[in-house]
């Protein structure tokens, strides 16, 4: 089992409906988030053209957030989604100062929070939060083993890349293009 | 004209607008270790090669210095630490490939072997002490007894923590500035001179003077060809990379850098110690603590930069 | 400024903490712990609901946490609004319920209007003194010299109040500010206006003209969804916008056009679709009438003609126009919403209606369809008496064709000054923050000073609340219910409202505010249910349902009576006007002595060193409703201006640096705006996101975070045609030092 996100650039309008929808299913405190939209242009007037992608952590393959944690907190869960226990986690930030995505962030409480890949919904069979409101329906998730699976599917039928493949991590999110 | 935008205002605390997680406290944490792995990790040698006499100070002296650095350093690591409750955590695991891993067990088994060290010195320093406890002069004896095998165990650690304290931050591939194979030996080197500098202050036999001064220099010398270096590897990188070196050749750190770290911490403390001991006399306070200074600042700077280093996508 | 700001992220983030506690926090802190996860038993009770964070009213339910709490709010999978999908705002929406900068009580002022001193009071004594007041203007100037206000849900009580009470004069800011053009057009071509929820059949269409319209940014919910669709489905999309808008983004086509020149543009389309013989000419044959007055009328005007004003190269118009022919019938050229632009936007709107007309995109599939509605049963009232004076009235022989009442015109009878046929002395105001909605503050002011009786009924202290004589806090649309929606659709459709909490404070749901108002005014005959749940049930038993089967359900769909969603092949289609037939040419515009056929008029251009101010949406905000809503602030927390790298260099502009802006009036904003530099605009026009710049203290998150666009537009083209309220007409400077003041960091 390997699940993964695909995010359709093309579709996706920067509503930033997946970033409330994520911090009001998981109770990310105001302030903070797991996801995050980045919006780019390139070119001059009038020759322009935008991407936008709906940004999480990447559920890295070869995780540095995980290497380098010192207890463990960190750790790889079924479908190589990247977790971390709370009770295990010190707070020592090595793992944010790892990540090449800056996908995590100091939770209040003192724990080092990010997204989940909503693992209490999928284990219930249903698809992360933010997956279930987009509006224009431009995030797939699912099981890459699965050819069936909508992640699967559309990842067949598009042509995709991934953020700093250079960085070697492996990451488990695709952008469609 | 490219314009990159986070629409969903993204505002996570330490991280955003560039990541800050890391502050004074992971800084001084690595200035007191790499210190204090310099200090005995001089001291280790000098005793493995039967020179104690010669270096009454660095072997016997400096030391007791040690077990206040390492405390006053795992103190900054703890309170650096946002979930504290939970500290404990860090020795119930080990961690091969987690250098955050590796330190802690390091400071482990260093902390009380300076610990140890320091004790086997006390009567050096106080002849006249009483010891009351006869289990007090076993411990004693057994430790003398193997004190050679201690001095090793010691030199190894000291290796092991100075190197640590730049592979912390080298082993992150997400921070540009900071992934480069150099920052281990830089760090180091850095924490032998600091090391030095503290028995230079120390001393007060002219001979013992003369060596640390020598041994300061030639870290010196060393840390000024490992930043050459280091530049020279990042220009000839990749993109991300350079930009990495521009923090320091134009971009916001580059005073900070080359007057604190480069100037008043290598080069004029070198030629301050080049004219020591080409018999000038110069007030030995000022390139020591300049050293030490230069050798904080070092990690200060290194420790914030890496933080505003990062890929581009 | 730079200590409040700070103080202002400090305290939103402590109102964070403070409903990541009230939330059901306990619960999800272990959920990283997969092992606990096989024991999460979270208590979901769902309540339904249906939106209120815009207008668009999506169906959803209301979860809460085993406490009982507020957790989330989803949407509902049946709804043919949203699809189980709300948008952010919608998600957002349960921030209004959480704000702790609410309305907490009734208010009456103590001291001079607009100073906003109040004292609290019971709702008997506020209510007591509306309806006093109400009686006096009653008696001294008759009824209709009463006028309500209203935007919302809420608008159906008032109404009713209102006719009860005597006075017709009941105006939305959503047709003289918003969709009045565009629904008085097309009823004049087509004899039926797009409806909300617009009945543009996106999800089908081949081909999407968006002319303004600026989906995606404009978050109503269904079109975001269905342009998504099509973009799945390879359609293609042209975009005509001064701004590189999100949508222009997902164009194949993005003209970049000098603002204000739309009709020219839409001529030469429909010079290009004629003379290539692009239209459908049997559906042309079939249904419209004034064709060949249309082909004779823009004959001259050539895609070079419209070159010249434009500013689009000949060749973009006339592929985009063979685009649009290759999609035909599958076309929509996008009526737009918000339309109320340069005073000749019925106009405008008919030149849109034309080119559907031509390309037979009406009643045909991926173009219009045909909307069905639930219609339910009436409840018996005693019968209105008609007015005595209507709105239209009060300036004779002005905006003849306006279909609902002008907003604006209202306001202009307040001043005494504009010589009204009868004095108006009090408002009514329900759901609106007329200060920011209606341009021309300036003119609004002045008119509330001529009120004996002004009424604020509200869930936030917003800009109008300041200078009310009495504040009514209504409880927000979490905490009650309300009528029902039966907005048309594919399908018809029943969507509840139902309380998914108590209301927190002393606030009350607007039906009982309503039915308390009548029953002090007399007329409680008119509200023949005490409880609005009798009512619902009353109704949804007429409708074959019942309230408790909708509090199950949240959604009811029903079939179509017949298989009409678009017109049948060879379909004889009675249209609703005066000739039955699509009117190309208008004959009642011109007997009114309107242009028949739509006339491009020049409008003025900026002066040198001055820009157009041109506005629109941000997609996780609506208008000023949402800007002090926790979770939405802190999305977007302040507007930005947006120039284009060539002005900022010229005016030696730097991105993120603050200044103001100032109008032809010599307005300068009351706030600091952080400039935008972007490629994605026009160099003759800069852009900001209406809704932010608010004056009003007791909101802390957003007092004084951006600017408002509706300060700098005292420049306001009236359309003659029906009233609306041109708001694209003013031009801005910047100006980087404001005596006395900082800027904001
Ligand atoms: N400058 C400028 N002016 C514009 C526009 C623009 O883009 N720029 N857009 C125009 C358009 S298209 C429109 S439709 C109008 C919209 O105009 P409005 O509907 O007036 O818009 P809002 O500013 O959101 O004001 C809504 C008010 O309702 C209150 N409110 C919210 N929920 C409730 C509730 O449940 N009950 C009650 N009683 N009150 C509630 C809010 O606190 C707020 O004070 O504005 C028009 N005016
Ligand atoms: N997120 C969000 N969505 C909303 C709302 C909201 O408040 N927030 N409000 C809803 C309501 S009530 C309405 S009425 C709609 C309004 O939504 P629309 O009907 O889409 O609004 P417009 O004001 O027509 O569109 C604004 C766009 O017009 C462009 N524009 C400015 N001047 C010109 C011009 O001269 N010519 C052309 N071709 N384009 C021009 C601007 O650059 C901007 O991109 O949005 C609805 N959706
Ligand atoms: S909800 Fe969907 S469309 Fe909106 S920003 Fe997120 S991914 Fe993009
Ligand atoms: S994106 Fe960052 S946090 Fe997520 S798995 Fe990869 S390195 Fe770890
Ligand atoms: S902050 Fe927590 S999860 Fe991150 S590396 Fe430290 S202990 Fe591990
Ligand atoms: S998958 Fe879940 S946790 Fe991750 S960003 Fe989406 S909603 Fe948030
Ligand atoms: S479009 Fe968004 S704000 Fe409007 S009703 Fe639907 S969910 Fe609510
Ligand atoms: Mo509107």
């Amino acid at each position: 089992m390997r699940y993964a996100m695909a995010v359709d650039t093309r579709k996706c309008v920067g509503c930033s409906d997946c970033v409330v929808a994520c911090q009001t299913e998981n109770n990310v405190p105001i302030g903070y988030c797991r996801d995050w939209i980045v919006e780019v242009t390139d070119g001059t007037y009038p020759q322009l053209e935008m991407e936008i992608r709906s940004e999480r952590c990447n559920q890295c393959v070869n995780a540095p957030c995980v290497r380098c944690c010192p207890t463990g907190a960190s750790h790889f869960a079924d479908g190589g989604i990247v977790l971390v226990t709370q009770t295990e986690c010190i707070g020592c930030g090595a793992c944010i100062a790892s990540c090449p995505y800056d996908a995590r962030y100091p939770h209040p409480d003192g724990y080092v929070d990010k997204c989940t890949f909503c693992i209490h919904r999928i284990k219930n069979g249903m698809k992360p939060a933010c997956v279930d409101v987009c509006p224009t329906k431009c995030l797939y998730f699912g099981d890459l083993d699965d050819p069936n699976s909508d992640v699967s599917v559309v990842l067949r039928k598009r042509k995709y890349k991934t953020l700093i493949p250079e960085a070697g991590t492996k990451p488990q999110l695709y952008f469609l293009i | 004209m490219n314009e990159e935008v986070i629409v969903s205002g993204r505002m996570n605390q330490m991280v955003d607008p560039h990541l800050h997680i890391w502050h004074w406290q992971i800084s001084l944490y690595l200035f007191l270790g790499g210190m204090a792995a310099g200090i005995l990790a001089i001291a280790a040698v000098y005793y493995i090669r039967g020179r104690e006499n010669d270096y009454k100070t660095a072997v016997r002296l400096t030391p007791f210095l040690t077990p206040f650095l390492l405390v006053i350093g795992l103190l900054a690591l703890f309170i650096d630490l946002r979930h504290k409750l939970f500290f404990w955590q860090l020795y119930t695991n080990i961690k091969l490939q987690s250098p955050m891993s590796w330190g802690a067990w390091t400071l482990m088994v260093i902390t009380p072997v300076s610990f140890i060290w320091c004790a086997l010195h006390i009567r050096d320093i106080f002849p006249s002490w009483d010891w009351k406890f006869k289990w007090l002069w076993a411990l004693d004896e057994f430790f003398n007894k193997y004190k050679k095998a201690l001095a090793w165990v010691m030199l190894i650690y000291a290796i092991i923590l100075g190197i640590y304290t730049g592979i912390l931050l080298s082993a992150f591939n997400a921070r540009p500035l900071w992934n480069t194979s150099i920052l281990g030996p830089l760090f180091l080197a850095s924490g032998l001179s600091a090391g030095a500098a503290a028995t230079l202050l120390l001393s007060k036999n002219e001979a013992e003077r003369k060596q640390f001064a020598r041994i300061d220099l030639v870290m010196i010398g060393i840390e000024l060809f490992l930043i050459v270096h280091m530049f020279m590897g990042f220009l000839a990188s990749t993109q991300v990379q350079i930009e990495a070196a521009n923090l320091f050749l134009g971009g916001q750190y580059t005073m900070s850098f080359w007057i604190f770290v480069v100037a008043l911490g290598l080069v004029i403390p070198a030629i301050l110690e080049i004219m020591e001991l080409g018999r000038y006399h110069i007030p030995v306070l000022v390139p020591a603590v300049l050293v030490l200074f230069g050798s904080l600042m070092l990690r200060f700077i290194i420790v914030y930069a890496g933080q505003v280093s990062r890929w581009l996508y | 400024m730079t200590t409040r700001r700070n103080f202002i992220r400090i305290s939103a983030i402590g109102a964070g903490a403070l409903i990541a506690g009230a939330g059901s926090y306990k619960i999800l802190k272990t959920l990283s712990k997969p092992e606990e996860l096989k024991n999460l038993k979270l208590d979901l009770r769902r309540t339904a609901t249906y939106c209120e964070v815009c207008f668009w009213k999506c169906a959803g339910w209301v979860y809460k946490t085993s406490e009982g709490k507020i957790w989330k709010i989803i949407g509902n999978d049946e709804d043919q609004n949203c699809n189980g999908r709300l948008c952010p705002r919608g998600t957002g929406g349960l921030g209004m319920y959480y704000d702790e900068e609410r309305l907490k009580t009734p208010l009456i002022r103590v001291e001079e209007r607009g100073k906003q001193v109040f004292r609290q009071a019971t709702w008997d004594e506020a209510l007591e003194v509306i309806a006093g007041k109400m009686k006096e203007i009653s008696a001294k100037y008759g009824p209709e010299s009463m006028a309500l206000f209203s935007h919302g849900s809420g608008s159906a009580y008032y109404t009713t109040l209102f006719k009860a009470f005597g006075s017709g004069n009941i105006a939305e800011p959503s047709y003289a500010q918003c969709r009045g053009p565009r629904d008085d057009a097309f009823t004049l071509t087509f004899g039926e206006e797009v409806y909300s929820p617009e009945i543009t059949d996106i999800r089908d269409t081949k081909c999407l003209v968006l002319i303004g319209s600026h989906i995606g940014e404009n978050m109503h919910n269904g079109q975001v969804q269905e342009m998504s669709d099509a973009i799945d489905k390879g359609a293609v999309i042209i975009t005509v916008d001064p701004r590189f808008s999100t949508a222009a983004g997902k164009s194949k086509y993005w003209l970049p056009i000098k603002p204000a020149t739309d009709i020219a543009l839409l001529l030469a389309w429909i010079h290009e679709i004629i003379y290539n013989e692009y239209y459908d000419k049997k559906y042309v044959e079939k249904y419209c009438t004034g064709f060949d007055k249309l082909r004779e009328y823009v004959k001259d005007f050539t895609p070079e003609w419209a070159y010249g004003i434009t500013t689009i190269k000949p060749d973009q118009i006339s592929s985009t126009a063979k685009e649009m022919s290759d999609a035909a019938p599958a076309v929509i050229v996008h009526p737009g919403r918000h339309v109320t632009w340069y005073g000749d936007d019925t106009q405008r709107l008919r030149a849109v209606a034309i080119i559907n007309a031509l390309l037979g995109s009406w009643g045909r599939r991926g173009g219009f369809y045909r909307p069905a509605r639930f219609d339910l049963a009436p409840v018996k009232l005693p019968p209105f008496k008609a007015p005595a004076r209507e709105w239209s009235d009060l300036f004779p022989g002005k905006y003849p064709l306006a279909s609902l009442t002008v907003s604006n015109a209202i306001i202009d009878a307040t001043v005494p000054e504009n010589n009204p046929a009868y004095p108006v002395k009090g408002w009514l105001v329900n759901g609106t923050n007329l200060i920011s909605t209606i341009p021309n503050t300036p003119n609004t002011l002045k008119a509330i000073q001529n009120l004996d009786l002004l009424v604020a009924i509200d869930t936030m202290p917003m800009e109008i609340t300041g200078w009310a004589d009495v504040i009514l806090p209504e409880c927000t649309y979490l905490e009650r219910y309300d009528s029902l929606r039966t907005g048309p659709h594919r399908k018809p459709s029943i969507a509840l409202r139902m309380p998914a909490a108590e209301p927190m404070y002393d606030t009350k749901p607007g039906y009982q505010i309503a039915r308390e108002l009548a029953v002090k005014l007399g007329l409680q005959d008119y509200f023949p249910f005490e409880k609005q749940e009798d009512l619902l049930d009353w109704q949804l038993k007429q409708a074959g349902s019942s309230l408790e089967e909708m509090q199950r359900l949240g959604v009811k769909n029903f079939e179509r009576d017949a298989d009409d969603l678009y017109f049948a092949e060879d379909e004889e289609v009675e249209f609703y006007t005066d000739s039955k037939k699509i009117e190309l040419f208008s004959p009642y515009l011109e007997s009114l002595g309107f242009d028949p056929l739509p006339r491009y008029t020049q409008h003025p251009e900026p002066p040198e060193g001055y820009y157009r101010l041109i506005y629109g949406r941000a997609p996780m905000h609506t208008f000023s409703r949402t800007a002090n809503n926790p979770n939405l602030t802190d999305l977007m927390d302040e507007n930005s201006v947006w120039v284009n790298p060539k002005v900022a260099k010229e005016w030696g502009l730097i991105n993120g640096q603050y200044i103001w802006l100032k109008n032809q009036d010599d307005i300068v904003t009351d706030f600091s705006v952080k400039v935008r530099v972007t490629e994605r605009i026009r160099w003759d026009s800069v852009y900001i996101v209406h809704g932010f710049g608010h004056k009003q203290q007791q909101m802390k998150r957003c007092f004084g975070r951006g600017v408002s666009d509706t300060q700098m537009i005292t420049k306001v083209l009236v359309d003659p045609i029906m009233g609306g309220t041109g708001m694209r007409s003013n031009f801005v400077t910047f100006v980087t030092e404001k005596a006395g003041e900082e800027v904001a960091s």
